[in-house]
């Protein structure tokens, strides 16, 4: 564990699928406290390189350390890596059987090994947080999209995570509850969490992110912050990306 | 927003439709059903002949239930354990898992039946007697042996439901579990598994429907179960159809009342998605 230096270092790795290319040399290094968003059209490799993060995916070559630990296909205990790092997914993945707040126990308990009083009283502070503490009993199916994604996002918080990821949180939302969870994000944003985040919400991006990645085609071709995003990049591609979702 | 009105109106005629259909669902065939049975059961017993057979033959009855519970409980649990060995990434746990399901599914089960009654458990006998001295496996009676062959032979089968059943479950929810750090074997036992169990229920149930009719196979064995009481009445009063008619009883009315049983547990665990 580094307690200086970049939380999050990724360096020129590649990944295929098969035939197709996902990531070609793509570098990063992400520090405490920073709040980045990875912006790029579909297939960009956006979201695979968020998922060699936390070891969803492993990279073919190059390094992938998170906190000082390499994440790689013979990582020791890659357990003990994901448990640090807090993922959203697009499609929430909540779990159906269980009520939410068991959602929000089940890991705390057997994988953090907290007592039931202290992984109850920890899950219903986030249900407060996220603003749905009188759901806690009930099925994640009768909540709407929003509160779903919300409901994922303090599942990952309640493993106390040091990063957090967001693979298109509110892509699969219905446009009147992308708000509720942005907001969400933003309190997290205001507590200095490290965040990764994927999405194509440029408002977000403008008031929340500390720096913006472009992606294209799997290699990073833009990162600055979005004040020079926005106004005045300086790739062409960025250009072209950017008149086409502005709007 | 809408005016009230027709806000209301559809919520009434909703409620029309679910009593509507709730009145077409009734079991009307299984009232009808229950009182053919009545009619038979009552017939059985009036009868002379079929009152012999009956008395008979219902001796077999709780060795059938046992073999069928005995094969079944066997059946589950080596299925389950294969059932994840089939969808392991491990190559020998794989292989091994595999050659399993495929032997043994492209066996007759009657074959099976008698190979693991008289070489399988013999086998196992002679190898715990090489550790265990003491311990004496003689007294495992022969329909226990036959029940032994029978789950070893529907395991394969369960082993694939199960296999179907957990490869159902969508990878988010894999992806999910072992992102908050679960390891792969907390992730199947808490969220995998419980989902994937729910879902496997009907055919689940039915095996255990199948297995009590394919107990009759253990009367190879010369066991004194209900199709071998029926074939010793036969012997004894030369009446066929008397015999057969009531074995046929016996075992329509276990499994017609299991059936219904299944189907009460399925709908109890249903899980909304």
């Amino acid at each position: 564990m580094s307690v200086t230096g970049p939380i999050i270092q990724i360096e020129n790795v590649h990944k295929r699928f098969g035939k197709v290319r996902a990531l070609c040399g793509v570098g990063l290094s992400v520090q405490r406290g920073e709040v980045l968003v990875v912006i790029g059209p579909s297939g960009s490799g956006k979201s695979t390189m968020l998922r060699c993060i936390n070891g969803l995916e492993f990279v073919d070559s190059g390094r992938v350390i998170v906190d000082g630990i390499p994440v790689t296909h013979a990582t020791a205990n890659i357990n003990a890596v994901r448990v640090e790092v807090g993922i959203v997914f697009q499609q929430f993945n909540l779990f159906p059987h269980l009520t939410v707040l068991q959602n929000l126990t089940v890991a705390q308990r057997i994988v953090r090994k907290r007592t039931p009083v202290e992984s109850e009283r920890v899950a219903r502070e986030l249900l407060a947080k996220v603003g749905i503490p009188e759901k806690a009993d009930a099925p994640p199916a009768q909540l709407s999209g929003g509160q779903q994604q919300r409901v994922a996002i303090a599942r990952a918080l309640a493993m106390n995570p040091k990063i957090m990821l967001f693979d298109e949180p509110t892509s699969a939302l219905d446009p009147e509850m992308i708000k509720e969870v942005l907001d969400t994000m933003l309190l997290l944003v205001k507590e200095g969490m490290t965040m990764v985040v994927v999405s194509h919400e440029m408002g977000f991006a403008r008031a929340a992110a500390t720096r913006i990645i472009f992606m294209d085609e799997g290699t990073l071709i833009e990162d600055t912050t979005p004040d020079i995003l926005f106004s005045n990049p300086r790739e062409e591609r960025t250009k072209a990306f950017l008149s086409k979702i502005l709007h | 927003m809408e005016p009230s009105s027709s806000t209301i109106e559809p919520a009434i005629g909703q409620s029309r439709l679910v009593s509507l259909s709730r009145l077409e669902k009734a079991p009307w065939w299984s009232l009808g059903l229950a009182l053919v049975w009545l009619w038979v059961f009552y017939s059985i017993l009036n009868v002379n002949v079929y009152h012999d057979a009956f008395v008979f033959i219902s001796e077999g009855i709780g060795l059938t239930v046992r073999i069928a519970v005995s094969a079944y409980l066997i059946a589950v649990s080596l299925g389950l354990v294969l059932g994840l060995g089939r969808v392991s990434k491990n190559i020998v746990i794989y292989n091994l898992a595999m050659m399993y399901v495929e032997v043994i599914r492209g066996l007759p089960m009657l074959i099976i039946v008698l190979y693991g009654a008289y070489v399988v458990v013999p086998a196992i006998e002679n190898l715990l007697t090489n550790f265990f001295p003491d311990l004496s496996l003689a007294g495992l009676d022969d329909s226990m042996r036959g029940a032994i062959g029978l789950g070893l032979g529907y395991a394969a089968f369960e082993a694939e439901i199960f296999r179907a059943g957990i490869q159902s479950i969508e990878r988010g929810q894999m992806e999910a579990a072992r992102s908050l750090g679960m390891s792969y074997a907390q992730a199947m036992r808490y969220i995998i598994l419980p989902q994937a169990i729910r879902r496997i229920l009907p055919p689940l149930g039915n095996d255990l429907i199948s297995i009590l009719k394919d107990s009759s196979l253990v009367s190879a064995l010369a066991v004194r179960e209900l199709t071998q009481m029926a074939k010793l009445n036969r012997g004894r009063t030369f009446l066929s159809l008397e015999s057969y008619n009531t074995v046929a009883f016996f075992y329509l009315t276990m499994t017609l009342f299991l059936s219904m049983v299944v189907k009460f547990v399925e709908r109890r665990l249903k899980i909304e998605r």
